[in-house]
């Protein structure tokens, strides 16, 4: 279980609401309404007032890196620091069926990033959020850079995640994605300013 | 040791290569002639002090006198590093980054060499002190500016993989590794350069000023190749030093990257 308890993101009112294993959040809202924000917040990349829980830790109970081991957030744009593929993933992380599994060969592990399509690159970045098995994903928008197929694949492993007991918070414009994903939702535009709703519970 | 005095009359002559180039300032009017004689002034009254300070101080022969000079030393070096930087950390975590790497370094490396190489009597004898740490501080000053600067440059450029490191739960240190490598290479590279031609392209200024105040070319040799070591060793102390420092002054305890501490890139003019 993934607890967001008053967390306080500038910008937005403080927010609660709860994920469960197995089961995917939707955050929706214009852009610019703080999505983003409200990811990083979680996955502790930029400092925030307030508690988020995951089975019963709070965030700054943990080393911080080890709080991004377990509560992994994944950009819409991956980035990346090496030369080859295989640089970026852990010398210990199974491979060939997480990349076929996105349409990917594995023979793409040893091609520099820099020749990779965005879309490959942005399915590249999904495996490497997900390859070290984090319980917790925080998805900004996982297939904006995808085809049809390649994005039903994608989806395909989301889905696959949750089975695995994990739980995810996702940021997607599709909304037919969200339709298929999402279990809970939370609308960031219908908050209003705080402190006018201090809680914002997520409506089913 | 035997060397030919200068006079008053010498340094004039000397000055008339100098005023050559205000003549061929004028004549080709590159308007520098004023710009050369402030600079020149400058540079006189400017060795002129320090001569007479370093005659008074190493007439004290005091361990107080000796380490009052050191800490002035050390401060202006540390003004000098800060000015050299393009983009700086704010306030006075600047400063105290570059003092307390050059202290560090530039006091260990020192102490090291006078003390436990050359080992003079009494030990702090500012006539070795002085000009060693002089020397030291010079060549880390030059490193340490150029590690900061590599540094901080990556840091804002790769932003984007550095944060993608952090998110994949990697701590500060591991998510500048690329960054941090490139910067102490930076630093250390010229030091290499200035081994591998040492005396052959030109001879140190050191060397070149003891075999002028008539010590034995080969005892100068000897000397020159223990201060090459000693400021290699501690330039490259200094680049780590500055480098880890830097590292931990560009993230925050939750292993977060914090480019808001940078100040605003300079105009530089």
């Amino acid at each position: 279980m993934l607890r967001i308890d008053y967390l306080t993101v500038p910008g937005l009112p403080p927010l609660r609401f709860e994920v469960a294993v197995h089961e995917c959040m939707a955050i929706e809202g214009p852009s610019g309404s703080g999505k983003t924000r409200l990811l990083r917040a979680i996955a502790d990349l930029d400092a925030a007032d307030g508690f988020v829980f995951l089975e019963g830790v709070e965030r700054r109970e943990l080393p911080a890196p080890e709080w991004r081991r377990r509560v992994r957030y994944a950009s819409a744009e991956p980035a990346w620091w090496g030369t080859t593929v295989r640089e970026h993933f852990p010398a210990t992380a199974k491979l060939d069926r997480l990349l076929p599994a996105l349409g990917l060969e594995v023979a793409l592990l040893g091609r520099p990033v820099a020749e990779l399509s965005t879309g490959e690159r942005q399915r590249l970045g999904l495996a490497r959020a997900i390859a070290d098995e984090p319980r917790v994903l925080l998805l900004d928008e996982p297939t904006s850079a995808l085809d049809a197929q390649s994005a039903a694949l994608a989806e395909e492993l989301i889905k696959f995640q949750l089975l695995a007991g994990r739980m995810i918070v996702l940021v997607s414009h599709d909304v037919m994605q969200v339709e298929r994903l999402a279990h809970a939702r939370l609308k960031l535009g219908e908050l209003g300013p705080w402190p006018d709703s201090l809680s914002a519970s997520a409506a089913a | 040791m035997s060397y030919v005095q200068l006079s008053g009359t010498d340094l004039a002559l000397a000055a008339v290569l100098l005023v050559a180039n205000g003549v061929i300032s004028l004549l080709f009017g590159l308007r520098l002639e004023t710009s050369l004689g402030v600079a020149a002034v400058r540079m006189t009254v400017q060795l002129a002090a320090v001569g007479y300070v370093l005659k008074f101080v190493f007439a004290q022969t005091s361990a107080l006198w000796t380490v009052l000079i050191a800490i002035v030393m050390v401060l202006v070096a540390g003004y000098e590093l800060v000015e050299r930087q393009e983009r700086r950390f704010r306030g006075w975590p600047a400063y105290g980054l570059g003092n307390a790497t050059l202290l560090l370094v530039g006091g260990l490396a020192t102490l090291y060499a006078v003390a436990v190489v050359i080992r003079p009597s009494p030990w702090y004898a500012p006539r070795y002190v002085v000009p060693i740490l002089g020397m030291v501080l010079g060549s880390t000053l030059t490193s340490v500016s150029l590690a900061l600067q590599v540094l901080t440059e990556g840091a804002e450029r790769e932003r984007a993989p550095i944060e993608a490191r952090i998110a994949l739960g990697a701590t500060r240190f591991a998510a500048f590794a690329t960054v941090r490598r490139r910067a102490l290479r930076a630093a250390i590279t010229p030091l290499l350069n200035v081994m591998s031609v040492a005396g052959i392209v030109s001879l140190p200024g050191m060397m070149t000023g003891q075999i002028l105040a008539g010590a034995d070319p080969a005892e100068a040799a000897k000397y020159q190749i223990m201060i090459m070591l000693v400021l290699t060793g501690a330039s490259g102390l200094g680049a780590l030093a500055a480098v880890y420092g830097g590292v931990l002054m560009l993230t925050d305890a939750r292993h977060r990257l914090r480019l808001d501490r940078l100040a605003a890139a300079r105009t530089t003019g």
